[in-house]
């Protein structure tokens, strides 16, 4: 019964498929497996810019969009009308063809990386044995998006803004990478589906998420900060921040091309998201395993959810970084931590035979103290001279 | 599976198109371009001759490519220094310009 | 099959001649990542899978990013004025083609053009690291303390050098020397590069 509502829609595509003239079949397949993607992520970020509106003016004390349908529910639809009825502008100086291919180089690797994620037991649309680089690889796609958009606008805002996204995405995708491998090292795959299947055996009544080992635990926060920087989100939005260069390398874009943007830029959110369920949150499995009755794309989209939240909050909470700032954090703190991360985990796989009574604690406690002390160390030589104080105006005064 | 030579044809226009464009443009940066693909044709031909080898399982066409890559991106980040710090002192990149030894 | 290898064939050498020949910089570049990424699919076809993502993630994120941001650094004052092509622009072109001509000869004399393709080999990548860390571990490291070197290097070399005022007492050599010839058209632009 359980295992019948779970697998649902893959007999709902396996009936679908069979149903077409069998040289069809293979193509068939391959557009029942887009079309998902296409629908369900999209609707996603409809439902997740209302939310985020909704979210964001109440931890400003204010009500959010309430006049389109009940309780503002329908400001998506108003929005999504908007864009597409307002006037595409182009300025005259840009470079028109490379203005117009920019935002369509977002959009097709960020839809790309969606297809090795898997969202469900037996839901991924290629099982690649190279799942993980794929990922990686395609996302490379979207920085070069960035710069044609910055670069063909003609415009210093845009093109500043580019160059801060760029530096910021490369000095980023480093820690992304590194923190990443610790997973690939220790399940001995690149594959996203075997990897949440290795996640996917229990100790008593506990399953072996990555998240619940320390290594794990320092990858998974080191990956969701490095996460935060490559899908541009605060307190890292410093290449679109309003109030230095107005939008970044999006100033010279409207209309249809804009909210194109906007939608790259949230679907890029939603994967690398995923990507964090996929290798540390145990993909689609549940927590428990007296809860694995529980469809396990419910628990995927859950998971999903509970990081889109995570996000909000964070943009409503923090201020952002400077750009010195920034770069120190990926550089000088964020890659060392990443490359011990990766000491620790190999240490982790080599105690693993350790058969003594407590032997998990020990494993624990050495693993901890050798993520730990570097952790405390490289913070107090980065960040220790500067104690907090209350801070003096020179001329405001 | 097509004939092996197709895919060599291919590389050798490549590496031609290399040559031309490193032999013929006049700015630094599109020189280090037609040296790149130069390199990237030497790469296709290797995944070729791999993949219609006598013993693929072997993998020495794939490690050499991966090797090269590594080297390449290593060129490209060298070369490209070298570009800025020339431009630096000669305020060009134009590589007729760039014909002094006295630094 | 063929049609794939066709389109393939087409977008990579246009797409490389383009690069050769544009004028605008950035275009360059941006025609040179199609190329790499044609190239992938290449390598996709005969496949390699690993090499094929390991090209699109080394190339286009990174090798291609580079480019572009040294076109950036080096904004050429003349681009629009001067000839792109180096005077003797014929030598070269000349010698490109008898290049390829020879190797076009010497592909259709040779005998292995009639060897025929072995059973569909998929190669894994857990293989692929095997292999790395076994048989082919020395030319890892190697690369890998290459890849330091250069990225030490390239650092060291891209710095700033110190400007006049602070060097012009303790180091009159690190001074930064005046083009060669004096040119009214090297007045930096202030538009666009």
């Amino acid at each position: 019964m359980f295992e019948a509502i779970d697998q649902i829609f893959v007999a709902l595509k396996h009936w679908v498929v069979g149903q077409f003239p069998a040289a069809w079949q293979p193509l068939g397949s391959v557009f029942l497996s887009i079309i998902p993607i296409l629908a369900v992520f999209p609707l996603l970020f409809a439902i997740t810019t209302i939310v985020e509106r909704k979210t964001l003016g109440r931890i400003q004390n204010r009500l959010g969009p309430n006049r389109v349908g009940p309780f503002g529910l329908l400001q998506p639809v108003a929005d999504g009308l908007k864009s597409l009825t307002k006037e595409d502008i182009v300025p005259y100086a840009a470079d028109q063809v490379v203005h117009f291919l920019a935002p369509i180089a977002l959009i097709v690797p960020v839809l790309l990386a969606f297809s090795v994620l898997p969202v469900g037991r037996n839901m991924v649309p290629i099982d690649l044995d190279a799942g993980l680089l794929f990922f990686f690889a395609v996302g490379a796609g979207s920085e070069l998006a960035v710069f044609m958009a910055g670069w063909s606008s003609r415009n210093k805002y845009s093109l500043l803004g580019a160059m801060r996204a760029i530096a910021q995405m490369v000095s980023y995708e480093l820690p992304l990478i590194l923190s990443s491998v610790t997973v690939v090292m220790l399940v001995g795959s690149l594959s996203t589906v075997k990897i949440v299947e290795a996640q996917g055996e229990a100790y008593g009544w506990l399953l072996k998420w990555h998240v619940f080992t320390p290594w794990g635990l320092a990858g998974f926060l080191l990956f969701m900060i490095a996460a935060a920087a490559e899908s541009n989100r605060t307190p890292f939005d410093i290449p679109e921040g309003e109030s230095e260069i107005i939008a970044g390398y999006l100033v010279e874009y409207s209309g249809f091309k804009f909210a194109l943007f906007f939608l790259g830029e949230y679907l890029g959110l939603f994967a690398v998201s995923s990507l964090a369920i996929t290798l540390f949150l145990g993909g689609w499995h549940a927590p428990f395993s007296f809860l694995e009755w529980i469809p396990s794309y419910l628990w995927f989209f859950g998971k999903l959810s509970a990081f889109i939240m995570l996000f909000i909050w964070l943009r409503g909470t923090l201020p952002r970084l400077r750009m010195d700032q920034l770069m120190n954090l990926a550089w000088k703190f964020m890659l060392p931590m990443c490359l011990i991360n990766i000491v620790v985990a190999a240490m982790w796989h080599f105690t693993a035979h350790w058969q003594f009574v407590g032997a998990v604690l020990c494993r624990w406690l050495l693993c901890g103290a050798a993520i730990g002390v570097p952790y405390l160390w490289l913070g107090d030589a980065l960040f220790g001279e500067k104690k907090l104080a209350k801070r003096t105006y020179r001329f405001a005064d | 599976m097509l004939p092996l030579h197709y895919y060599l044809i291919v590389s050798a226009a490549l590496f031609a198109i290399g040559l031309a464009g490193a032999l013929t443009r006049r700015n630094a940066i599109i020189a280090l371009i037609g040296i790149e693909l130069m390199l990237n044709a030497a790469n296709l031909n290797f995944i070729a001759f791999w993949r219609y080898g006598s013993r693929p399982e072997a993998l020495t066409g794939v490690m050499f490519v991966i090797f090269s890559i590594g080297v390449a991106a290593a060129e490209a980040a060298v070369g490209l220094a070298l570009i800025i710090a020339i431009y630096r002192h000669y305020k060009t990149t134009n590589l007729d310009e760039i014909d002094s030894l006295k630094g | 099959m063929v049609t794939t290898f066709v389109i393939l064939t087409i977008v990579t050498l246009v797409s490389a001649i383009a690069a050769m020949s544009l004028r605008n910089l950035v275009h360059c570049a941006l025609c040179l990542v199609l190329t790499f990424a044609g190239l992938a699919a290449f390598y996709l076809q005969l496949n390699a899978q690993f090499v094929g993502f390991a090209q699109i993630l080394v190339y286009v994120g990174a090798v291609a990013i580079l480019i572009v941001f040294a076109m950036l650094l080096t904004r050429n004052v003349d681009s629009t004025r001067q000839a792109i092509l180096s005077p003797s622009w014929g030598v070269g072109i000349v010698g490109a083609l008898l290049v390829f001509g020879a190797i076009v000869l010497s592909i259709l004399c040779s005998t292995m053009v009639h060897r025929p393709a072995l059973s569909e080999t998929q190669v894994t990548v857990l293989a692929i690291g095997e292999q790395l860390m076994t048989n082919y571990v020395l030319p890892l490291e190697v690369i890998a303390l290459l890849l330091t070197a250069a990225m030490i290097g390239a650092v060291i070399i891209a710095l700033h050098e110190p400007t006049s005022e602070s060097s012009a007492v303790q180091n009159p050599r690190l001074e930064p020397s005046v083009p060669s010839v004096p040119n009214p058209a090297q007045v930096p632009r202030t538009d666009h590069p």
